[in-house]
């Protein structure tokens, strides 16, 4: 007992149950996206037929045709692109120059600012939605993609991500060092805090992409589905029935918004994970 | 602040001022630089947050303060707003569709948040052993986050059909009946949190990880020489010692559970902006927007978003007490 306990630390070998219980996880975790490619493989009427298909059927390739041409999946595909590659982009920036100063410049109200960013995080999206809408009628931008980018340009989140980032990643006498050369603040940014920060903000960037590419709430409402859609809303409206509901062709265009952002986890899921778990735990 | 830092780095070693043409007349120039550098020194970091502030400014703070405004009064889509003083809250208060949405937003939390945290826990731990293939567990468990709340909505939906779907046929070898998980309202909220706990349990599982792998090893030496087991271990030192970290899922849970909107009204298809045929999951958002965008009456809808930030105040303020009480006990 004793020898046994001295060796054990929190990193325990797995036994069997460890693997067959994370298997379970597993299977819970990817069966339904699976599903979605089963569904989307045969005919409409097939994927209403008890009992389900579990095996992939013929009419992919004629169902991705479908959505591509009769619903502009491919025009909400562009859109998602450009409205998330937008607001990531800004988002890192104003988060690391925001994050840069509140980790490492003296100003004074600091942390109360930095405070008032923390709390601005559980105001919901929904307390903002009415008068905006009201201003984008007004403005003749329904459907126009700037009503999604303006409102994100920058995130609470991003910015406390950075500062946490900078906080131990970014020494001081580097900073002052610069300045001692008669560096300004931008050449500062430019040559000291991008060079330190870009591991997080590629991190940053991506969990930005993902969560824009993702956003449902408020472009269901500046956007409708017959206009210019993001990839959300263009399915909000196939599965609400605006067209005809056909459920191969929903779960197609359910798979189309969902594999491009898949592929990238795949290949970029180590990174994805370890900035999860940075941003959160130093909270 | 400018010239101490100067001071304290710069005094022997390097020169304060190594711009190229010295001599001819220095201190014009370098009071001129001196001025420009302290403040540059001083406003930079104001430029440099002001972004976010702007920003809240406009699309947060200005627009929730509006919402306040409409709130007491009568307002249509492209209207004049007449004053109404608190007629829309104490309307709410009359009227059973609120306190409909208020129960169905509290129990549908409550069966998606309370399931999905204590899998998540439970997940970390599994994961926090060493593994082969860890990787591919982590990612896998991942996965579901990436999928977007209309994607994972619409596969769902079709999951829990009644007549046709997986779900009822995965029941029905095992001997159970058929479920109606559409328009009985405790099946239909239990898919809705589904859905919830599936797109969000691996998230927190990988939070969870990262807390549990900063727990000092010599916690759990000092507990096993203490003859205490790995589940007493997992009780006593693992989840004390991540108590901030499972303190911040439970606010961030609670936060999104309170505003969920696309999953009920995607589940409910053609019927999903009233949360299913008898409302029985319709939540406060689907309200707020068969208030504002259906019906058109905005000066209610407001009200209903003013309650719900109401109701995100009380939870802070209960958050600050628990965090208070922590720190006392410890």
């Amino acid at each position: 007992m004793r020898t046994f306990g001295q060796r054990a630390g929190r990193q325990h070998h797995a036994g069997p149950l460890t693997y067959i219980l994370l298997g379970l996880a597993a299977l819970v975790s990817l069966f339904p996206l699976y599903w979605n490619l089963v569904a989307a493989s045969h005919t409409g009427e097939r994927v209403v037929e008890a009992p389900a298909p579990l095996l992939p059927g013929p009419r992919l390739f004629d169902n991705l045709t479908f959505a591509w041409n009769q619903v502009d999946m491919g025009e909400a595909l562009v859109n998602t692109t450009v409205v998330a590659g937008l607001v990531a982009l800004s988002t890192v920036l104003f988060s690391t120059l925001a994050g840069f100063a509140f980790a490492k410049l003296p100003f004074r109200g600091r942390n109360v600012l930095l405070a008032l960013v923390v709390a601005t995080m559980t105001i919901p999206p929904q307390l903002s939605v009415i008068p905006l809408y009201r201003i984008i009628t007004d403005l003749g931008w329904v459907d126009q993609l700037q009503s999604v980018v303006l409102p994100s340009l920058v995130a609470a989140f991003g910015v406390f991500f950075m500062r946490q980032y900078l906080l131990e990643a970014l020494p001081v006498e580097l900073v002052e060092a610069a300045r001692m050369d008669g560096a300004h603040s931008l050449r500062i940014i430019w040559h000291v805090v991008f060079p330190v920060a870009r591991p997080a903000m590629a991190v940053l960037g991506m969990l930005v992409f993902v969560q824009a590419w993702n956003d449902f709430f408020w472009p269901f409402i500046a956007l409708t589905p017959d206009g210019s859609p993001t990839l959300q809303v263009a399915l909000a409206g196939l599965g609400s029935g605006n067209h005809t509901i056909n459920q191969a062709v929903v779960l197609t265009g359910a798979l189309i918004s969902t594999v491009p952002l898949l592929l990238v986890f795949a290949v970029l899921g180590k990174h994805i994970v370890g900035g999860i778990t940075s941003g959160a735990v130093k909270n | 602040m400018a010239t101490s830092v100067r001071a304290a780095t710069g005094d022997g070693t390097a020169p304060p001022d190594p711009s190229p043409p010295p001599p001819p007349s220095p201190p014009a120039p370098s009071r001129w630089r001196g001025r420009l550098y302290r403040w540059d020194l001083k406003a930079t970091p104001y430029a440099f947050v002001s972004p976010f502030f702007l920003c809240f400014a406009a699309f947060g703070l200005f627009p929730l303060i509006y919402t306040g405004w409409l709130s007491l009064h009568r307002v249509e889509l492209g209207g004049e707003a007449q004053w109404r003083g608190l007629d829309n809250y104490t309307a709410l208060w009359g009227s059973d569709f609120f306190w409909n949405a208020l129960a169905n937003t509290f129990t549908i939390g409550v069966i998606s948040t309370v399931p999905q945290l204590l899998m998540a826990l439970g997940l970390a731990h599994l994961l926090n052993y060493k593994l082969r293939g860890r990787g591919f567990f982590r990612v896998a468990v991942l996965a579901p986050y990436a999928t977007s709340i209309a994607a994972a909505t619409l596969v769902f939906a079709q999951l829990f059909n009644s007549d046709y779907g997986l779900i009822n046929t995965v029941l029905g070898w095992v001997g159970f009946d058929p479920v109606d998980w559409e328009s009985s309202k405790w099946p239909a909220q239990i898919a809705i949190s589904v859905i919830v706990i599936w797109r969000w349990t691996g998230y927190n599982a990988l939070i969870y990880l990262a807390a549990m792998q900063a727990v000092p090893q010599d916690l759990y030496e000092a507990a096993s020489l203490d003859g205490a087991s790995r589940f007493r271990q997992f009780i006593s030192v693992t989840i004390p010692s991540i108590r901030p970290t499972i303190l911040f899922t439970i606010v961030v849970s609670t936060i999104g559970a309170t505003q969920l909107f696309g999953e009920p009204m995607l589940y409910g298809g053609s019927l999903g902006v009233s949360g299913g045929s008898g409302n029985q999951f319709q939540t406060l958002s689907l309200l707020m927007y068969e208030k504002g965008w259906i019906t058109g009456a905005l000066g209610q809808a407001s009200a209903i978003a003013w309650v719900m930030l109401l109701i995100l105040l009380l939870i802070g303020a209960a958050r600050l007490l628990v965090a208070r009480l922590n720190k006392e006990s410890a």
